[in-house]
């Protein structure tokens, strides 16, 4: 069954909390040179049908309002 | 013949009990249960607050697809009307019954506090007994409750009167465009906003503004 990756990202332009808190902690570590973080989510399935993976995204993984995402069918199985 | 309200309980919900009390001011109230196909013949629904399915992928994402959010749609597109409220919001802007979506805080903080909403539109059955303008205080208690909506989609909810609630100025304290703290569906029968009128309705514990908007249900259903 194919293994598939789907990335998910805040719109450009929509403020990320989460980022912004992330960034805000990179220099506390000493790393100082890290800007523009954004998170978003990663979903790993096995699919039988591909085809079905824009809608499954439309519908329920992803919300299309404030959110891209990106398919990625040629990733290696999970183990 | 007294108003019947329906109160749907998803798992994860925690504010039922106060929307029961608070509904129950102005007819009677009954709790419906997330796998419920049929609203049993109610006049009136209110989702309530909460973390329906622990808030898994996306708040309200979940809850958005429960059998009885499809008994919610139909009722919805007869006319009928439906409040939101916090985790009831997102989960009605999720199933498209609302325009916009509900994200993080900006400051990325849970809030818990008294804050005060002005009414911006008594045109819906869940604001017909308001003034317009009218102040409420009411308790708001959330993470996820910064209202968005894309360009186009504020245009269109700013055109056609959608917004029902505002954040008295200076109070936006999660972020949310254009100050929303509740809007209504272009038929207006659906409202949803992200304070707690249902936390208001003793003055015993703060304030009852909240009642207003379970007695606007009299002067519009019951006519």
């Amino acid at each position: 069954m194919p293994h598939v990756r789907i990335l998910i990202r805040p719109k450009a332009g929509i403020l990320d909390p989460q980022g912004t808190a992330v960034e805000q902690a990179l220099p506390q570590l000493g790393f100082g040179g890290a800007s523009n973080v954004r998170i978003g989510r990663l979903v790993e399935l096995d699919v039988e049908n591909t085809d079905e993976l824009e809608a499954m995204c439309e519908k329920l993984l992803v919300n299309p309002l404030v959110e891209d995402y990106e398919i990625q069918t040629d990733v290696p199985a999970a183990s | 013949m007294a108003l019947r309200i329906g109160v749907p309980q998803f798992p994860g919900s925690c504010d039922e009990v106060d929307a029961l009390l608070a509904a129950g001011s102005v007819g009677d109230a009954e709790l419906l249960w997330h796998r419920d196909r049929d609203l049993k013949g109610v006049d009136a629904v209110v989702i309530p607050g909460g973390f329906s399915y622990g808030d898994y992928l996306r708040a309200g994402a979940i809850a958005g697809l429960s059998p009885v959010m499809d008994a919610v749609a139909d009722f919805a597109r007869e006319g009928g009307p439906v409040l939101g409220i916090c985790n009831g919001f997102q989960v009605l802007c999720a199933a498209g019954l609302l325009p916009g979506a509900l994200l993080q805080n900006a400051n990325r903080r849970f809030v818990c506090r008294q804050v005060e909403l002005s009414v911006e539109t008594t045109s819906t059955p869940w604001t017909a007994a308001a003034e317009p303008g009218q102040l409420l205080s009411i308790p708001a208690k959330h993470q996820s409750g910064r209202w968005y909506a894309p360009e186009e989609m504020l245009a269109e909810v700013r055109e056609n009167d959608q917004v029902v609630f505002r954040y008295a100025a200076g109070g936006n304290f999660n972020g949310s465009l254009d100050d929303v703290a509740g809007v209504c569906n272009q038929s207006r029968n659906v409202v949803g906003l992200m304070p707690h009128p249902e936390h208001a309705v003793d003055p015993l514990t703060g304030s009852a503004d909240g009642l207003v908007l379970f007695r606007s249900l009299l002067s519009g259903v019951a006519a």
